[in-house]
């Protein structure tokens, strides 16, 4: 079971409140794409993703990039057993959707990366310190069901 | 792979970075030891504490030498030379820390550049740091 402090889950409460959904989730899934451009295969039928233009201002790309982190919601939820609430959604990444989950990290990595141009100044390092830390309890629980 | 484009605009930012090179070096240094403690078995003789002179001066010889390369980056392996062999046969810092750093780097740069961070400048800046740490590793083994 993952520990967490006291510090950490205020920080971690603390970050997902500042957050406006619909500006960090597309900025990081589009910037996912643009970054790691391999990351594209998954989103065969977004349309148009052949630069970085095209998938800033691309809507399916904001509106699903709005939807992950939404998903991240329920981790907030349930900090103490990340692992079975991210059991199902495992299951799906794995056999229906077939993502390799090596992709979970990189999208974590350019959540992190838009939290920071977001922040600024604001973004210490115990801020990034609780934040990765979260995200990698989420990125292994979303790899977990895999086999 | 590198453009032209990506190629001056990664020049063209660690050049405006240089005057600030003990702030975002030792930054990235701060927010490497932080979140990777592994990284920090490296630094036993140095004071690693926030902001220490060590870490000023440490911060600004790595980003010194990462602008250094940025001027002409098809040129890295000579430019880089004399640090692949301290870091092979002296150092002898895992590469995989390499990694960790550059990471903890692009997350200093955002904080530092806010908007101007686009995820263009990011791609390229994520690519240079990637090869930076290559060559830096040329010489390990």
């Amino acid at each position: 079971m993952v520990e967490w402090t006291e510090s950490e889950r205020a920080i971690i409460q603390d970050i997902f409140s500042r957050i406006n959904y619909e500006t960090v989730g597309p900025a990081a899934l589009s910037r996912c794409l643009v970054v790691y451009p391999w990351t594209r295969r998954y989103f065969g039928n977004f349309g148009n993703l052949y630069n970085a233009d095209a998938i800033m201002t691309n809507p399916k790309v904001a509106a699903h990039g709005t939807i992950i982190l939404h998903g991240l919601d329920r981790a907030l939820k349930n900090m103490d057993n990340i692992k079975e609430t991210y059991a199902e959604l495992s299951v799906l990444h794995s056999e229906k959707l077939h993502v390799d989950p090596d992709n979970f990290r990189l999208l974590a990595d350019c959540i992190t990366i838009v939290l920071a141009s977001q922040m600024g100044k604001e973004f210490t390092t115990d801020m990034q310190a609780a934040f990765q830390k979260f995200m990698s309890v989420v990125v292994s629980a979303l790899g977990r069901q895999y086999h | 792979m590198l453009s032209k484009k990506e190629k001056e605009l990664i020049a063209e930012i660690w050049d405006r970075l240089t005057p600030v090179a003990d702030d975002i070096g030792s930054e990235a240094l701060l927010r490497m030891f932080v979140i990777f403690p592994g990284s920090k078995t490296y630094f036993s003789h140095l004071n690693i504490s926030p902001r220490s002179p060590h870490m000023l001066s440490h911060g600004k010889k790595i980003v010194l030498a990462i602008a250094e390369g940025a001027k002409d980056i098809s040129q890295l392996m000579v430019t880089l030379a004399p640090l692949q062999t301290l870091h092979a046969y002296q150092l002898r810092i895992d590469p995989s820390n390499f990694k960790l750093f550059s990471h903890c780097m692009l997350v200093t740069l955002a904080c530092y550049m806010g908007e101007d961070f686009t995820p263009t400048a990011h791609a390229a800046m994520d690519k240079y740091l990637s090869a930076f740490s290559a060559v830096l590793a040329e010489k390990y083994r």
